[in-house]
């Protein structure tokens, strides 16, 4: 009985008997609903019994970030810390709104601004604000129009919209990525259909930058490879490269003739200041070369949830920058349409009046000082109460949001099992979920995992 | 300060060694030769041009952003009023990706009903998404993933946006009639005959009221009839409800075709979208749903939407959610809400009957009773794009090629101009 129904695709026994005498169930293949001019009114609920097209479907993973947060929301104890936040906290480890934002929006409310959509490519005076923080507002690839710039949904969309365009106009090209960095750059890539590979970053014996290993990876690449780099305030690890490590970088890119590709989610967050964060990027574009840059107002701007953020590509010639322009439009139309105004509006209006300007400069050393001075605080609380002499001054000369610690896995779960501390298992610790106060209650969990915890668990300690 | 010197000593350095020269100059050929211009977007250039239009007499009848009679854009009152509630009040942490939990229930209210079964029963898998766009373009990437095989079907016309979203998804396309060029109205048979003949377990895109860009929608004993073939075809229906409320000024009236589809067992999918019955445009707030069979199917399914949407932008903007939730979830802000829909929905259809009138008493040879029919945000005018072309060089009226007007552009002041300029380059055909 089921199965004849199912082959029919039809409606239940209620159904059928209501229709008794306009059906004409058989195997000719003609459809019964056909015959009558209009069929009579189901008024029943009818349950469809055909097998559901998503039978197949089955849970994705749980995201291993969000895990940590729920865990951590589920411990009782009122030591346990949350260091797997990627949002910045103040000290009393409150969510921040920036002063400066409050301010634009009251701004905006006040003056009535309409809620008209955007252009394809976003508000106009965003796109302005944003190239001229990035390169210097006098940059001569500005003045000479040498910039496409579209507006993107913060890090990440601007980031696909990139990805979209290379798996576009360079069907093979590769894209190297660090190993490790934000999980959620291979989902881009793979769901963008451009292949990737990882190029060597962090040592664990240094727990600092492998840079022999990344200069080879990068030159070892096939000849037009994307490189993407992380312009400040390296996510998951903090390890930077120097400025002389910069220009090394650069010289390997250019001799292979590869396209960098920047992500720059904390400009203004990592030092504290706009214009040291960009170094990187400016070093590139005095160069004369042609490369991406995606950029986020999530963290420096704490507009985490208004999604803002744009792709920049710099192209050699203000033709170019046209053409591609176009083509990242057409890609964002069949995926949104045009980008959402509110967050684009707050930062045109605080980077356009200089008053909330310099406050917002303000607020952001204010951010990237409390991360410093808590860096500096767990690393003296470490130093004097750990009596091996292990080094640990990579906290220092580790930078931004994010620390790697070092800890294996089984440290890491001691941190959260014995001490209530919550991080992520590749040993990244978040400074923005740090306060001052529990400085000293942190590097009593780091030295007791780090030299304990084999004894304690009995799980060998991976090299 | 130290860094950003140090680098540019250090660049200064490179380039006055010897072999810079030749890095220059490679650096200098582009990697984008073989990029070509795009075409301009036929439904935002149209909006471009308009705008670097000098004309004073110029009309924008182009894109479906609704205008009030002095042709201005509208933000509503409740829109106003949420907005106050929400300054300076709340964080702006990051969203689930799933978007905001409350807007998407009250949105679901909405399209399945306020006591529905399937959302007591927890059996709808429900993403906020970026606006109907992004509702669709999740939905055809979740096709894409899930039913590989899977072609969709979409009408004659639609809204341009739906070949480039499905383009883009990779999934194959076909069409099924829709539109009747002779009576401008719908061309039921044709689209019965195409339902028919489609193959078992089609995907369907359907418009489920004010169809864009013709206005013409089916009746609803015809949508009863649509209904029930796709039960015998084993379809699966995807709704596109991006005029809820806008379309007869009745929220639930517009969302009968669903209704319908519902109570016939159908599993569907809808699109929904905010941003003309709210006015949130540029907000870009919306829902993508998929009703299935149990709470752990939903589960699954949502969380299969959630993957999707992580590489494309996270998760979804706070401020137009909580626009959303804010008004749905207050009784009195609703109510206001429902108001002002209707408010532009009533002025929209008396904008029909004026040109209707208007074309009429300049004695055109035509029929326009197509104008009052059709329902929504737009008419199918029945112009060639010849005539477009001429309505737009001589008389600086913007419209797409297609023929649409957007009704929510026309106004007392300018229908008379606009009705004139139609007859004109419409009389000798």
């Amino acid at each position: 009985m089921a199965s004849s129904m199912l082959s029919l695709g039809s409606t239940s026994l209620l159904t059928r008997e209501i229709n008794k005498d306009k059906l004409k169930l058989g195997n000719s293949g003609s459809n019964p609903f056909l015959k009558a001019k209009s069929s009579s009114r189901v008024t029943m609920m009818t349950v469809a019994v055909k097998p559901s097209r998503f039978e197949g479907i089955t849970m994705a993973p749980p995201d291993p970030i969000l895990g940590v947060s729920e865990a951590f929301k589920a411990d009782t104890n009122e030591l346990k810390l949350n260091l797997g936040v990627g949002a910045y906290r103040t000290e009393e480890l409150q969510p921040y709104v920036l002063n400066v934002v409050k301010k634009a929006e009251n701004l905006m409310l006040e003056r009535g601004d309409n809620k008209e959509y955007l252009p394809i490519e976003g508000l106009a005076a965003f796109n302005k604000a944003t190239a001229e923080l990035l390169f210097g507002a006098n940059h001569p690839i500005i003045k000479e129009q040498k910039v496409a710039t579209i507006q993107g949904l913060s890090g990440t969309g601007s980031l696909r919209l990139a990805a979209a365009l290379i798996e576009r106009y360079f069907p093979g090209a590769k894209v190297l990525i660090s190993s490790p960095t934000w999980g959620n750059h291979k989902n881009i890539f793979n769901d963008a259909k451009v292949p990737w590979s990882e190029y060597r970053y962090y040592d664990p014996k240094t727990i600092g930058l492998d840079f022999e290993g990344m200069i080879a990876d990068i030159k070892e690449a096939p000849e037009g490879s994307f490189i993407l780099l992380h312009g400040c305030a390296h996510n998951p690890t903090g390890i930077d490269p120097t400025p002389e490590q910069w220009v090394k970088i650069a010289d390997v890119i250019q001799e292979k003739n590869h396209i960098p590709f920047f992500d720059v989610a904390y400009q203004g967050f990592a030092s504290g200041s706009l214009d040291e964060d960009a170094a990187s990027v400016r070093l590139f574009a005095e160069r004369g070369m042609e490369f991406f840059v995606a950029q986020s107002y999530s963290k420096n701007l704490g507009l985490y949830a208004e999604r803002i953020g744009a792709i920049n590509v710099v192209c050699s010639s203000a033709d170019a920058a046209t053409r591609v322009k176009s083509q990242l439009k057409r890609i964002a139309r069949p995926m949104y349409s045009n980008p959402p105004v509110h967050g684009a509006r707050i930062v045109a209006n605080v980077v356009g009046d200089a008053t909330m300007f310099n406050e917002w400069k303000a607020e952001m050393e204010m951010m990237a000082g409390r991360i410093k001075t808590v860096r500096q605080e767990l690393y003296d609380s470490l130093v004097s109460k750990d009596k091996s002499g292990k080094d640990w001054s990579f906290i220092l000369k580790q930078i931004g949001m994010f620390s790697f610690t070092g800890l294996n896995k089984a440290q890491s779960d001691n941190m959260t099992n014995k001490w209530h501390v919550y991080m992520t298992k590749d040993g990244r610790i978040s400074l923005a979920g740090l306060s001052l106060a529990k400085c000293e209650y942190l590097a009593d969990a780091i030295i007791d995992s780090y030299h304990n915890a084999l004894l304690y668990w009995k799980t060998p300690i991976e090299l | 300060m130290a860094m950003a010197m140090a680098i540019r000593n250090a660049a200064s350095r490179r380039t006055m060694s010897p072999i810079s020269g030749e890095f220059g100059l490679r650096s200098m050929s582009s990697w984008w030769k073989s990029v070509e211009p795009a075409p301009k977007d036929p439904i935002l250039g149209v909006t471009e041009a308009f705008l670097a239009d000098p004309s004073p007499e110029k009309v924008n009848v182009g894109v479906g952003a609704y205008r009030d009679d002095n042709g201005k854009p509208v933000v509503l009152e409740c829109v106003r009023e949420a907005e106050r509630r929400i300054a300076g009040t709340s964080f702006m942490e990051y969203l689930p990706m799933g978007g905001s939990a409350k807007m998407v229930e009250e949105t679901l209210k909405l399209a399945y009903g306020d006591d529905s079964e399937f959302i007591k029963d927890k059996k709808i898998a429900a993403v906020q998404a970026l606006s109907g766009t992004g509702a669709c373009r999740l939905f055809a990437d979740f096709q894409k993933r899930f039913c590989p095989g899977s072609q969709i079907y979409i009408p004659v016309p639609t809204w341009s946006n739906h070949h480039n979203i499905w383009r883009d998804a990779q999934v194959p396309q076909k069409t099924y009639h829709y539109y009747h060029p002779e009576t401008k109205g719908l061309n039921f048979s044709g689209l019965m005959d195409d339902v028919k003949n489609a193959p078992e377990g089609s995907f369907f895109l359907l418009h489920a009221c004010a169809h864009n860009p013709t206005g013409v929608d089916p009746t609803e004993e015809q949508w009863r009839e649509i209904s029930q073939l796709f039960k015998a075809k084993n379809h699966f229906p995807f709704f596109d409800m991006a005029y809820q409320g806008f379309a007869s000024g009745d929220p639930a009236r517009d969302a009968k075709s669903i209704r319908i589809f519902l109570e016939d067992g159908h599993h569907i999918g809808i699109s929904q979208s905010y941003a003309k019955n709210m006015g949130l445009y540029g907000q870009r707030v919306g829902c993508l749903s998929v009703l299935c069979e149990d709470e752990k199917q939903a589960v699954a399914v949502k969380s299969q939407l959630q993957q999707l949407a992580r590489p494309m932008y996270s998760n979804p903007p706070l401020h137009g959610a909580q626009i959303v939730s804010t008004i749905l979830g207050d009784p009195q802000l609703k109510s206001l809400w429902l108001k002002e829909v209707k408010i532009m929905a009533d002025r929209i259809i008396g904008m029909r009957t004026t040109l209707r009138e208007s074309l009429e008493k300049l004695g055109s040879p035509l029929s326009w009773e197509h104008v009052t029919k059709q329902i929504g945000m737009f008419c199918y005018s029945g112009l060639t794009p010849e005539q477009v072309d001429r309505l737009t060089s001589q008389y600086h009226i913007y419209m797409t090629r297609n023929g649409r007007i957007s009704m929510a552009g026309v106004t007392t002041g300018n229908v008379g101009y606009l009705a004139n300029a139609i007859h004109e380059v419409s009389k000798s055909s």
